[in-house]
């Protein structure tokens, strides 16, 4: 199947191994991947910031980028909620019918990497090895947004050496928020504690999650609290095989926090 | 009596009522959040009725179809507003009841008191009512020299305390039983000096100071859950029975409600009946529902004022995404799933209606420019349009009032320069280069200027890779 990344401006600038390891992941299980030119970002930031009017450029170039293309996936569940439950919306409020319905079009041509994997592509087994002790966040907008379920612990289940544990009040919001973590900063952090203290109370050397987004987040609060819990993304965990583990013994460094 | 009505409809008045913080959401959290007990009571209580809840809505296999049921009855009669509003009035009129039209905190407030001076009584028992807490009646009938004696539990604690409600369902949920005893002791008449904390000991002192002050008091005002529009028919839910006291022993029955509270027919009640209990108090049927039709000779109130409120709900019907909000049914589930919430309390939102619903429904009901901080409240989770039984889309609505709301001009810059430069590519991937450059200023981003600091206050950023994706994708 021939499948455009919609990289995120995100994984793009900060979180590339999340992106290449998309890419690796489905050009292993036979797939090939387009990266479309002039792809930049979705414009959630401006519409969750109350700047509608300043991302109908940007759902327009998106709309444009994707438009020829029968199959999207973006590694973030956030992003994915943006093209579909946003994009429309701010194109008919601008009073342009057209990109409206062109962006629903794109819209239900657009997936999550874990939808794309058990629902398009229909694999469960991905081939991954990752030998860590991991547990999943759920983030809210893959969980509530667009009801990914329990797609991506399906897909870490059948990951070979990997032990998953759960993460208690998993479904809690880690405070991330976008533009919420800078203005309400004290709230913001005051959901982290609590997330990192259960992050850290599973023992887990890992904690993953489908958006990079998110991860910084618990990340930035993990690394800051000392703690020797990596982050990383999905992706990684599934793109990753026996391979890398060679390589990995052979000193380089093969997950990134 | 209906009023001719001109020209755009008003946002609720400045300096009455309390649908306006002092301090903008921020400020107010960060109070809040250095209350480690208060967080702890909150996460409790919280996590308790939201197990509850959970646990009786997962008896009823048709929730989602009530849910739908529920929000498409609301819808209904936000459509056709005015004329069920004629209808309840003729109905309420019919059944000898006298209705009175406000449109905004200071005509109803003006009704009541009127209201209770004419009846010659200078104390009113009241029934716990979201209503009046948002037109500020307690403080109006106290200017006129009447004395509102709140009968409802927590309530009557936030009362006494001289305190504010910090929740819709349970006002004095910040408020722990060693506190409790201390302000009855302090405030309630006739307490007994050797009052303890135990939980019967305290509600038995309220009970007590309560049958007295029902047994005296012959004017009630309360608010109102429903009114059918069919039949004339008011309707209150709760939990103690102070309200069923209220509505029953006094002579002169006086009720306060938001013109959305209508329902078409009495059918409707069906609905609701079994939404509210199990969203709001996790209970399959709340212990007490009250309705009435006016007044009946001999039985009950005889002298019954209904008071039909605007304050701004007009102008809320008037914004078509907006207006959503007035399919509330005040369970506050919104608030009990709610992390921010959890975490801050119901002060922080300033307003009697705290929470997500809060933080969408008074910046609407004040005009935005008023309540600017709280559709901003929230990290856009998504967990209380789940819980909504009425199905209020309220992260849509969020972002729906962040467009309107006034931007920090350093703030709208940094966004049209953003936006200008994510529409030009080549713009966009030097902008990308050049947060290699923040890897110059060293240690994980601590050290930034404010707002930026308000990220690396608890937490380190990211250090910039080597490499972009679309660099690395070039080389491939």
């Amino acid at each position: 199947m021939r499948i455009a990344l919609f990289v995120t401006c995100l994984a793009d600038t900060l979180f590339p191994e999340a992106a290449k390891a998309t890419v690796r992941l489905l050009e292993r299980l036979g797939h090939e991947v387009v990266f479309p030119d002039g792809q930049t970002c979705c414009g959630q930031m401006h519409v969750n910031t109350g700047y509608q009017a300043q991302a109908v450029p940007l759902v327009r170039r998106h709309v444009r980028t994707f438009d020829p293309f029968d199959v999207i996936v973006a590694p973030s569940g956030s992003c994915v909620g943006s093209v579909r439950h946003q994009h429309a919306v701010v194109a008919r409020r601008a009073g342009d019918v057209r990109l409206a319905s062109r962006a629903e079009s794109v819209a239900g041509r657009t997936f999550e990497l874990s939808e794309l994997l058990v629902d398009v592509l229909g694999v469960t087994d991905v081939g991954a090895f990752f030998p860590h002790r991991v547990t999943y966040h759920p983030t809210c907008h893959s969980l509530r947004m667009h009801g990914v379920a329990d797609r991506p612990v399906r897909l870490l289940r059948e990951v070979r050496g990997l032990d998953l544990v759960e993460l208690p009040a998993a479904d809690q919001c880690c405070g991330f928020g976008g533009t919420f973590a800078v203005k309400n900063a004290d709230t913001s952090t005051a959901m982290l504690a609590d997330k990192l203290r259960h992050v850290v109370s599973t023992g887990a050397e890992v904690c993953t999650a489908g958006d990079a987004s998110c991860l910084m987040h618990i990340g930035g609060g993990l690394s800051r609290s000392g703690s020797a819990v990596r982050t990383v993304h999905l992706a990684e965990i599934l793109a990753s095989t026996e391979h890398d583990t060679v390589a990995d013994e052979r000193g380089e460094q093969v997950v990134r926090s | 009596m209906t009023r001719a009505f001109l020209g755009m409809p008003t946002t609720a008045p400045r300096g009455v009522g309390h649908l306006r913080g002092e301090q903008t959401f921020p400020a107010a959290a960060r109070q809040a959040l250095a209350d480690p007990q208060l967080r702890r009571n909150l996460g409790h209580a919280t996590a308790t009725i939201r197990a509850k809840s959970a646990g009786v809505i997962a008896e009823v296999p048709d929730w989602e179809q009530l849910r739908a049921a529920g929000s498409a009855i609301k819808a209904d009669v936000l459509a056709r507003l005015p004329e069920l509003l004629e209808q309840l009035e003729d109905r309420v009129s019919a059944a000898g009841g006298v209705v009175h039209w406000a449109a905004d905190a200071n005509e109803a407030n003006a009704i009541v008191v009127d209201l209770v001076r004419a009846t010659g009584n200078d104390r009113v028992i009241k029934v716990k009512s979201m209503v009046t807490q948002e037109i500020g009646l307690n403080e109006a009938l106290e200017a006129a020299g009447i004395a509102p004696v709140e009968t409802d539990l927590a309530e009557l604690i936030v009362q006494l305390g001289e305190d504010r409600p910090s929740h819709i369902l349970v006002p004095a949920i910040h408020r722990n039983r060693a506190e409790i005893r201390e302000i009855f002791l302090r405030a309630m008449p006739g307490v007994d000096p050797g009052l303890t904390d135990e939980p019967a000991v305290l509600a038995a002192a309220a009970r007590r100071f309560l049958r007295q002050t029902f047994l005296s008091t012959p004017v009630a005002v309360s608010g109102a859950n429903f009114a059918v529009a069919e039949t004339g028919t008011l309707a209150v839910v709760e939990s103690e029975g102070n309200g069923r006291m209220c509505l029953t022993l006094p002579r002169t029955l006086i009720t306060v409600m938001g013109v959305e509270k209508v329902v078409p027919t009495w059918r409707d009640l069906e609905v609701f009946l079994q939404l509210l209990p199990r969203a709001s108090t996790g209970e399959r049927m709340n212990p007490y529902t009250s309705m009435w039709t006016g007044v009946s000779p001999g039985d009950g109130p005889q002298e019954f004022h209904l008071v039909l409120l605007d304050n701004g709900r007009s102008a809320v019907l008037a914004d078509e995404v907006g207006r959503q909000a007035l399919h509330c049914i005040r369970c506050s589930a919104c608030l009990n799933v709610c992390p921010v919430y959890e975490r801050t309390g119901g002060h922080a939102y300033g307003s009697v209606y705290p929470g997500p619903i809060g933080a969408v429904l008074s910046p609407q009901l004040t005009g935005v420019a008023d309540n600017a901080s709280l559709p901003y409240a929230s990290s856009l989770c998504g967990a209380c349009y789940d819980a909504c039984p009425v199905k209020i889309n309220i992260p849509e609505l969020l972002v729906h009032l962040r467009d309107q709301a006034p931007h920090p001009r350093g703030e709208s810059a940094a966004m049209a320069a953003a936006a200008y430069a994510m529409d030009h590519p080549a713009l966009y991937a030097a902008a990308q280069r050049a947060t290699r450059l923040s890897r110059l200023t060293g240690r994980r981003g601590r050290g930034l200027p404010p707002p930026l600091s308000g990220w690396t206050a608890s937490r380190d950023l990211p250090e910039p890779p080597a490499q972009t994706f679309r660099q690395w994708w070039a080389s491939r």
